[in-house]
């Protein structure tokens, strides 16, 4: 079974529609389960108190914000090379939900920042670049939203999406690179995660609900944009007869 | 209930903890909300659209 069986909108609807009720009961099990472990199980943290709880929100929030827009990137570069039909409504369907991550990967550090460095907010690389992050997301939107012409506004959104991916090693590696309050990454590195299991297993369980929570979204937006796509359509024909 | 306030209370941080699960489960919820609306609202001009053009089609024959 090829990518391309899937190419097809009819099929895609009834299958995502199958999908979808599933994957949000799943998201919606999967997140109560891991505000429970955040918030009542795990033990407060013998340096940041009860603010590293904080954290089971933001990391997973700050993934998905690079996901999202990876995803988006992809789907992008799928749509400009080989013109797969779904592969616009995707990354458009993708975006406001990358938006909605980033903003709470945004606020969320804000809320942690605050008690551990005392500041809602520093211009070092890794925030800046997480802000420009979100200016990418609300641009690209918006680009959307400014052209007439769908096939002409997929296209200019799809080259943004890709000029914009350049930010994503950035924000990856800020850390690195720059001198900055952030801390580096715990868990995504090349000698194993810095973590203890006991806090590791509850993020990751956090982690999975946003992405099941994100396909289940997902699924509904890409149906939505697929019916606005087709309701364009038999509009067209009736002004045209 | 001293547990309870206890666990309210955060060890002092409750005024950062709670509003940051709150937004999460705000912003996650809002944006369920507003995609499903859109979705159904989608659907339903989408039927509308159809039903009119089946009946142009017969009345046209």
């Amino acid at each position: 079974m090829s990518l391309h069986y899937f190419a097809n909108p009819t099929r895609f609807t009834r299958l995502a529609g199958r999908i979808q009720p599933w994957a949000g009961g799943l998201a919606a099990l999967l997140l109560a389960v891991g505000f429970y472990l955040a918030l009542i199980v795990v033990p407060a943290d013998y340096q940041q108190g009860d603010t590293v709880r904080i954290m089971f929100v933001h990391v997973p929030s700050a993934w998905m914000a690079m996901f999202c827009y990876i995803f988006l990137a992809v789907a992008s570069a799928v749509a400009l090379i080989w013109k797969h039909p779904l592969a616009d409504l995707a990354a458009k369907a993708s975006a406001p939900i990358g938006a909605g991550f980033t903003f709470l990967a945004l606020v969320t550090g804000s809320l942690w920042g605050k008690p551990m460095w005392g500041a809602w907010w520093v211009w070092d690389a890794r925030l800046t670049s997480v802000l420009i992050l979100f200016f990418l997301y609300l641009g690209y939107m918006a680009l959307w939203q400014s052209i007439e012409d769908g096939q002409k506004a997929a296209k200019a959104a799809a080259v943004l999406a890709l000029v914009g991916a350049i930010n994503v090693p950035i924000i990856k590696f800020s850390v690195d690179w720059w001198n900055t309050l952030h801390q580096p990454a715990s868990v995504l590195r090349m000698d194993g995660p810095a973590i203890h299991p006991s806090m590791l297993w509850p993020l990751l369980i956090m982690a999975l609900a946003f992405k099941v929570y994100f396909v289940a979204l997902l699924l509904a937006r890409m149906r939505m944009e697929l019916n606005l796509r087709r309701i364009r359509a038999l509009r067209l024909a009736e002004r045209s007869s | 209930m001293e547990g309870m306030g206890q666990f309210f209370a955060m060890g002092g941080y409750a005024g950062y903890v709670w509003p940051a699960f709150a937004i999460v489960l705000v912003v996650m919820a809002a944006l369920w909300f507003i995609s499903d609306r859109g979705w159904r609202k989608s659907e339903q001009t989408l039927a509308a659209l159809r039903k009119n053009r089946r009946q142009r089609e017969s009345d046209a024959e």
